[in-house]
């Protein structure tokens, strides 16, 4: 049966580079797929693109194109990724000019466009899925609004002789079931083989996270190596048969573990894990080791895709104001509760305006409130004030008012940190598909 | 007593304002046990002052594990929330913090 090797070499924007050149170099992999847009990036990627019409798109595409397209180009490994962001075309013709500059030719690179429907969510209102409301009630504060798109659109730019295809929005495990489609040739309406590509894909899409990453706990969970962690690569069969590995000598695991906990990883109903080409179940997945950093997972199935897309929308979402104050030795708890007694008085003199605050004291109560705290005095306690505010010069004040605790606050306070930052929230619509309409353009380099 | 830490793991994902906990038990004979005292009912109270909706929980017995999915668990919501966690990746550890009740005779079974 044929088989193929998908490598999984970013988890995020920001992700590691270096185990993306060694998958490329040594997983003997045909596929090399970079998940790096996360849910708001595509709303912040509108902006930079509105004040630059060749800006838009991942800002580290050209460090990780530069990595890898010589060991790409060397063995034959062709890329998708959904670096384009808000402007797939612009990344194209810019990961052409870097593919120029290596000395590599005769690459085609392929955009995919259409999941910009800030047009067609601007002519239907739409409920809003996370908060109350509809699309209107945004109104003027929406930036951005991006489908989720699915493999189809990949597939066929592969299918076309793309070597790189580039996307914008789409759904993390299409950017995995595109080399599958475009190798064995998938019927779009075989929902168990799509529900099994789609497990390979959520498997794989947050690369480190199933290799060792975002797992250890030691003493009851050791991994060795993670500061050279690989990243995964799936090995998938025509039928969708599938084995996660990683490269022979890399850091991290791949076990049974890591794979059932990645399984689960931002699931809701396990049996109905919905995507734009079909509803995949995962709740008769099995999973089995079969040898040294092998797990062989079956039991993937799929229903009928959803007659709707999810819309990603960015919208703007005032400001947050930030300020935080270290103290340490004995008395450091009480002389924290101090300065959020003296900064809690002063932002009510001050008349400092903010719609909902929050006041931590870390090492005590800023991650689970204060009932889980263990007790006993901690060495150390870092103060941390917050508040949401409409404009950018009040969220400025919060973190000013804090800093002041230096020459006006309890004794021994070190370490002041202050940020004001301006929010671009995001909320999901459901648009039908029909309004969707995905194109692909090619770029020769 | 025992913690949920010594028999399972767990790892924690976020959409939106619900954040979804996976409970895993590092051995498959402790399922059972996972189901009978890893209730919603007790999450949701574990959760008290951080979880403000409901708690559902899928039973995965193929892997011997549980899906616990937090609605109102996120501070209003993974990109506006203002706590220094704003994903709740966190949550996970909070989660293994449970007590859980083994019988007298039981072999831990810490991988």
């Amino acid at each position: 049966m044929r088989t193929i090797r998908v490598g999984s070499d970013a988890g995020y924007s920001g992700d590691r580079i270096e185990p993306a050149v060694e998958l490329a170099e040594k997983g003997d992999i045909q596929y090399l797929v970079f998940e790096c847009l996360g849910e708001r990036t595509v709303a912040l990627a509108q902006r930079a693109r509105l004040k630059n019409p060749d800006d838009g798109f991942d800002p580290l595409l050209e460090a990780r194109m530069r990595a890898v397209l010589p060991p790409c180009a060397k063995n034959g490994i062709k890329i998708v990724t959904n670096m384009g962001a808000a402007n797939p075309s612009a990344a194209a013709r810019k990961t052409a000019q870097i593919a120029a500059s290596l000395g590599l030719s005769r690459l085609k690179i392929a955009a995919v466009m259409g999941d910009d429907v800030l047009e067609a969510c601007k002519q239907h209102d739409l409920p809003l899925l996370e908060i109350d409301g509809t699309l209107k009630t945004l109104g003027n504060r929406i930036v951005s609004a991006n489908a989720y798109l699915g493999a189809e659109p990949m597939a066929a730019a592969l299918k076309a002789g793309a070597d790189i295809v580039i996307t914008g929005r789409a759904s993390d495990p299409a950017l995995f079931l595109a080399p599958m489609v475009d190798a064995f040739g998938w019927p779009m309406d075989d929902w168990d083989l799509l529900g099994r590509g789609t497990v390979a894909g959520h498997l794989l899409e947050c690369a480190g996270q199933i290799t060792g990453g975002y797992f250890a706990d030691p003493g009851f969970k050791d991994v060795a190596g993670l500061a050279r962690l690989g990243f995964p690569i799936g090995e998938v069969s025509e039928d969708g048969g599938l084995v996660i590995t990683k490269v022979a000598g890399s850091g991290g695991e791949v076990s049974v573990r890591t794979c059932k906990e990645q399984l689960l990883y931002e699931v809701h109903d396990p049996a109905r894990y919905m995507q734009p080409d079909v509803v995949a179940d995962f709740s008769q997945v099995t999973v089995e080791e079969i040898g040294p950093d092998r797990v062989r997972v079956s039991g993937g199935r799929g229903t009928q895709r959803p007659d709707t897309l999810k819309i990603s929308v960015g919208y703007v979402d005032g400001y947050i104001g930030e300020g935080q104050m270290s103290y340490a030795g004995p008395g450091a708890e009480a002389r924290a509760r101090l300065a959020l007694e003296i900064a809690r008085e002063r932002l009510k003199l001050t008349k400092v305006e903010a719609s909902e605050w929050r006041f931590d004291l870390i090492g005590i109560d800023a991650l689970h409130g204060e009932r889980r705290s263990q007790g006993g005095a901690p060495y150390e306690v870092r103060v941390r004030v917050a508040g949401r505010t409409d404009t950018l010069k009040e969220a400025v004040r919060i973190g000013d008012e804090v800093e002041t605790l230096y020459t006006n606050g309890p004794a021994g306070g070190g370490g002041a940190f202050k940020s004001a930052r301006d929010i671009v929230a995001v909320a999901s619509v459901l648009l039908p598909r029909e309004l969707v309409a995905p194109q692909v353009r090619f770029v020769e380099a | 007593m025992a913690k949920l830490r010594d028999i399972a793991h767990s790892r924690t994902g976020d959409k939106g304002n619900i954040s979804n906990i996976s409970v895993i038990a590092f051995d498959a004979r402790h399922y059972p046990l996972l189901c009978e005292q890893v209730t919603p009912a007790r999450v949701k109270a574990h959760f008290e002052g951080i979880v403000f909706g409901e708690v559902v929980r899928y039973e995965l017995p193929n892997i011997a594990a549980l899906n616990f999915v937090l609605d109102q668990a996120l501070g209003g919501g993974v990109t506006r929330s203002l706590a220094l966690d704003a994903h709740g990746k966190s949550l996970s550890s909070a989660l293994l913090d449970l007590e859980i009740e083994l019988p007298p005779d039981h072999d831990r079974g810490v991988a």
